[in-house]
């Protein structure tokens, strides 16, 4: 009874390890694997972007990252501390580092996502005590053109933690790159390519024993590059005009595709200085700069668009065959009208006498727009300015794009200033491009592409896209024709922006003047307007350019039509613009 | 002296290839990646299995009787250096690790007292049983052999060493079952151990005292008995939430990790988890020889002591198990069968005895490595690494060589 006894226990224990090592042994195989093997991601080469040509707007360099595997988070302190003696860490880059394994402990964690050859060479001089210590060879993204495209490519940096908890984000780990503006944002998961992995054997206490067999790794695999209608020639000849002095944005577009061929905003960044963590003190005086280089000015600026919004009151009056080309207002200009109780003046003092509407575009009459504005009615144009879509985004494939700003209706004066809180007076604040009215440069560039082409208004596109057009103008070819040859009108000897002729080429425009309210030495600093296009006849390009304080719109035209004759490849008549500048 | 007796070669031979296949594992216990102490153990632990050997052979040409006379003093001795333990001892280098179960002087261990205690007890017993013409009948009739196990228990206890407590309590129980205590006497005398355990659940305390109520009406042990043991179970069941709150934490979590190991996966439950992933590992055919990753990169702990077995595990896979289990299965077989053909009770008791020992060590360490067991840090006979360990195992072996020579028929007759 006693052998049986025995017998009977000892085949049980018996039985339970073959449970374990014969039918539960792929459980466990895989267990004492993961146990062993450290997965050390290796990052792939994002996407190159390159412009319209094949140039380049961003590559990858190589650069280096270092990393531990720590088996606690104390020990990874201890670690920190020790590595800290042969090289400078800051207190940040410390807890960044242990905020990083706390995420994620099974992964390597980064001390040093973008190490100079000096600290590797001091590093690998010093490997012996570190036994834990990862140097990676890493993909580091480099913008050869650094700070003139900044306002479209954006940037790449670590993922945050708030980030890894949206599902946006589902599967990133942290330590990863990811793009943080621009283009790199917005074709993140084009731009991404797939993560490979090197599996190295460690021991009980995380020191790197091997590598484990070549069968094991997995390349990377670089993401398809991705191809862009930018100019890079035109993007670097507009960075060069806004210079240090000039700040504002331009927005250069094909009308017949959307493409954009150039996005500015001025002052820009150093993009390349993002790269690996931005320096807190780069970062300190980007951020305090009264100036705004980290505000998108092209796509997130909102400004009053002044007299270039003529044309969408113009547009509006003729849809509703209020008005034609050649109609006359019942009052001609004098510098000024009287409306109620209330005297509007003309921008020139002198008055632009009886004229039709092509002339008022020309001249930029705010009397005759005024009328005009009164003849559509409120509720009318304001409609008008919805259908033309001048309260929307333009779609445009940038991230953290701002909608234009424009009343949805009558009712939006009665729900700000309550019903009486406001006269009709509005409308013709409204009429010349004032009053509550705030458009992006990108926006207006969309506009005066549908009145460059056959209004149809296209979504611009910074990447290479099929082109998306929706027909907004409801217009018959020959009022589109008299519109552009008006504003042909306003680039030639007479128009407000005769200075940005052209040679051999004609082109076609509206400059804006936008109150601002600022006053320096007792001169408004207004904001200097001018979109157009050029040839009149066959446009190649919408450009749409706004100066920040820029004064009179005339000076904005200058800088639109360098650039529409860098793209034309001819030469301005006025040469005004250098002395300007 | 008898010198012309047989030598039980089974015996011998399962004994020398189990300690063979200890030294090797031991060997291979230290083969790791980044070598440590252990690396050099295997010479020291083959250096003991001689010694013992030699014992063994000493002890095989003495005599029964030599060796009941010797029983006296032997346990005096025991008792005196298990006191002098807990004065003057220092922890091991196993799981045991927090307690005081090793003899120093000047700093150089000795050995551990527990391992001669458990030699010397089981003698002991073996003798105060024998004593009797039959059976103990009654719980009173118990209160020697109690004494002869509780005393040095007890002492073990404030070491306090779990592992060697629970193997005298294995040997206890074993050697009453051998003697002829019948059985529902033996579960009513284990009744407040077993109502210290469930009384964490009070539904199942509770059920268990009503199987309780039923045994002693149907046993009908004297009414002082009964009572007692009453009031015992009502004791420990209350007792044992206040006595769980004395226990260390370090022993707390060992009890909790046995319930659940993946409570505490990096601390107390990081061994049982690595010892099973080793183990499983294996598979049916192992890593191989001193090959086991789990090992090698040092994540199996104390893998040359109380984990040696998950050694086994994952180099020699299930089939190593198997033939090192086969190998405890047909030590043990023989040495009932040596009990069962003693030429007294005493023999019998003694080689019965040191059966139970050696069983309830391969069942708490082997089962310990699955989890099946709580980790007492209990070595596992002929295999874990231990010089005293080595030396008592092999004065085991010995003993049972005499009793097996003098015993009913030559052992040449025991090999069919």
């Amino acid at each position: 009874m006693a052998s049986l006894g025995v017998a009977v226990l000892l085949v049980a224990l018996a039985s339970a390890f073959f449970n374990a090592q014969v039918l539960e042994h792929d459980h466990y195989k895989l267990q004492s694997q993961e146990n062993r093997l450290r997965a050390i991601p290796l990052p792939a080469p994002r996407g190159i972007i390159y412009d319209r040509a094949g140039n380049i707007i961003a590559e990858n360099l190589p650069g280096y990252s270092v990393s531990l595997l720590p088996p606690s988070a104390d020990s990874l302190r201890a670690a920190l501390k020790q590595l800290g003696t042969v090289i400078t860490l800051t207190p940040d880059q410390i807890e960044q580092a242990v905020r990083r394994y706390r995420r994620d402990p099974n992964r390597p964690t980064v001390i040093i996502s973008d190490a100079s050859i000096d600290v590797i060479s001091v590093l690998e001089e010093h490997r012996i005590n570190f036994p834990r210590l990862i140097i990676q060879s890493i993909p580091k993204r480099f913008y050869p053109d650094g700070p003139a495209v900044a306002s479209f490519v954006g940037y790449t940096g670590e993922i945050t933690d708030a980030d890894l908890n949206t599902p946006q984000f589902d599967g990133y780990k942290p330590g990863q790159l990811i793009g943080k503006g621009g283009l790199e944002k917005e074709y993140e998961k084009e731009l991404r390519g797939t993560e490979g992995v090197r599996y190295d054997e460690v021991d009980a206490r995380g020191r790197l024993v091997r590598q484990a067999g070549e069968r094991m790794d997995l390349s990377p695999e670089p993401a398809q590059p991705l191809y862009t209608n930018i100019d890079l020639d035109l993007q670097r000849f507009t960075a060069s005009i806004f210079g240090d002095s000039l700040q504002g944005a331009l927005v250069a577009l094909d009308p017949q595709t959307g493409g954009v061929l150039a996005l500015y905003s001025a002052p820009s960044y150093d993009v390349n200085r993002f790269t690996g963590g931005i320096p807190a003190d780069y970062w300190k005086q980007l951020l305090t700069d009264d100036r705004r280089p980290l505000v998108n000015k092209a796509i997130q600026g909102r400004y009053p668009p002044g007299s270039t919004f003529k044309l969408a009151t113009a547009v509006t009056g003729l849809e509703g065959g209020i008005v034609s080309l050649d109609s006359h207002m019942p009052e001609p200009c004098t510098g000024g009208f009287q409306y109620g109780s209330r005297y509007f003046h003309c921008w020139k003092k002198e008055g632009h006498g009886d004229i039709d509407l092509s002339q008022a575009i020309e001249k930029s009459c705010d009397v005759y727009f005024y009328q005009l504005g009164l003849k559509i009615g409120l509720s009318r144009l304001i409609a008008g300015g919805v259908s033309l879509q001048l309260r929307d985004k333009t779609g445009i494939d940038l991230p953290e794009e701002k909608r234009a700003l424009w009343p949805y209706a009558v009712d939006y004066y009665n729900k700000t200033y309550g019903a009486r809180g406001w006269s009709n007076a509005v409308v013709l604040n409204l009429a010349i491009g004032q009053g509550e009215d705030a458009q992006t440069v990108v926006n207006m560039a969309k506009f005066y592409a549908a009145l460059a082409t056959d209004g149809r208004a296209p979504t611009p596109f910074v990447a290479r896209h099929a082109p998306v057009k929706e027909q907004v103008f409801k217009l018959t070819p020959e009022q589109m024709d008299g519109l552009r040859k008006a504003l042909a009108g306003v680039v030639q000897a007479g128009g407000t922006a005769a200075s940005a002729q052209i040679q051999g080429v004609v082109l076609a425009g509206k400059t804006g003047t936008a109150q601002t309210g600022k006053f320096v030495n007792g001169v408004e600093q207004n904001h200097a307007w001018f979109v157009g296009f050029a040839p009149a006849d066959h446009p190649k390009i919408v450009v749409a350019v706004m100066i920040e304080f820029g004064g009179h719109g005339g000076r904005a035209a200058h800088v639109a039509s360098s650039v529409i004759s860098h793209y034309l490849k001819v030469v301005p008549v006025s040469s005004q613009l250098q002395t300007e500048g | 002296m008898l010198r012309n007796t047989v030598v039980d070669w089974p015996l011998a031979i399962i004994a020398l290839a189990l300690s063979a296949f200890g030294v090797a594992m031991v060997y291979s216990a230290g083969q790791t990646d980044i070598p440590t102490f252990v690396a050099g153990l295997y010479k020291s632990q083959a250096i003991w299995l001689l010694i013992g050997i030699g014992c063994a052979w000493a002890i095989g040409n003495s005599s029964v009787r030599m060796i009941e006379w010797a029983t006296w003093p032997a346990y005096i001795l025991s008792i005196g250096l298990l006191a002098l333990t807990l004065v003057i001892g220092s922890g091991g280098g196993s799981m045991a690790a927090h307690e005081k179960s090793w003899i120093a002087i000047g700093g150089h261990r000795l050995g551990q007292p527990s391992e001669l205690a458990k030699i010397t007890v089981t003698l002991m017993l073996a003798k105060v049983l024998a004593e009797r013409r039959e059976g103990p009948k009654s719980l009173l009739d118990l209160w020697k052999p109690a004494i002869v196990v509780g005393i040095p228990w007890v002492l073990i206890m404030l070491q306090p060493d779990l592992g060697s407590g629970l193997a005298f309590i294995g040997i206890f129980f074993g050697m009453l079952f051998w003697s002829g205590v019948p059985w529902p006497l033996l579960l009513l005398l284990a009744s407040p151990v077993v109502s210290l355990v469930l009384s964490f659940s009070t539904g199942l305390w509770g059920a268990w005292f009503l199987i309780l109520i039923a045994l002693v009406l149907w046993y009908k042990p004297y009414l002082i008995e009964g009572i007692v043991l009453m009031v015992l179970n009502v004791a420990t069941g209350v007792v044992a939430p206040l006595l769980w709150e004395k226990l260390k934490p370090y022993q707390q979590n060992r009890l909790k990790v046995f319930l659940d190991p993946s409570a505490d996966p990096r601390a107390s439950g990081y061994h049982v988890i690595q010892s099973k992933i080793a183990i499983g590992s294996g598979g049916l055919w192992g890593n191989g020889f001193t090959l086991g990753t789990q090992k090698r990169s040092g994540f199996l702990p104390e893998q040359h002591t109380d984990f040696i077995f998950s050694v086994v595990g994952e180099e020699l896979g299930f089939i190593g198990v198997a033939v090192a289990l086969a190998l405890f299965l047909a030590l043990f077989l023989r040495i009932t069968k040596i009990a069962a053909r003693a030429n007294d009770s005493f023999g019998g008791l003694a080689a019965f005895g040191l059966m139970s020992c050696w069983l309830i060590h391969v069942l708490i360490n082997v089962g310990m490595t699955l989890n099946l067991m709580p980790i007492t840090g209990i070595p596992l006979p002929f295999f874990s690494y231990g010089g005293s360990f080595m030396l008592a195992s092999w004065l085991g072996v010995g003993i049972l060589l005499r009793i097996s020579g003098e015993g009913r028929g030559h052992a040449g007759a025991l090999l069919s």
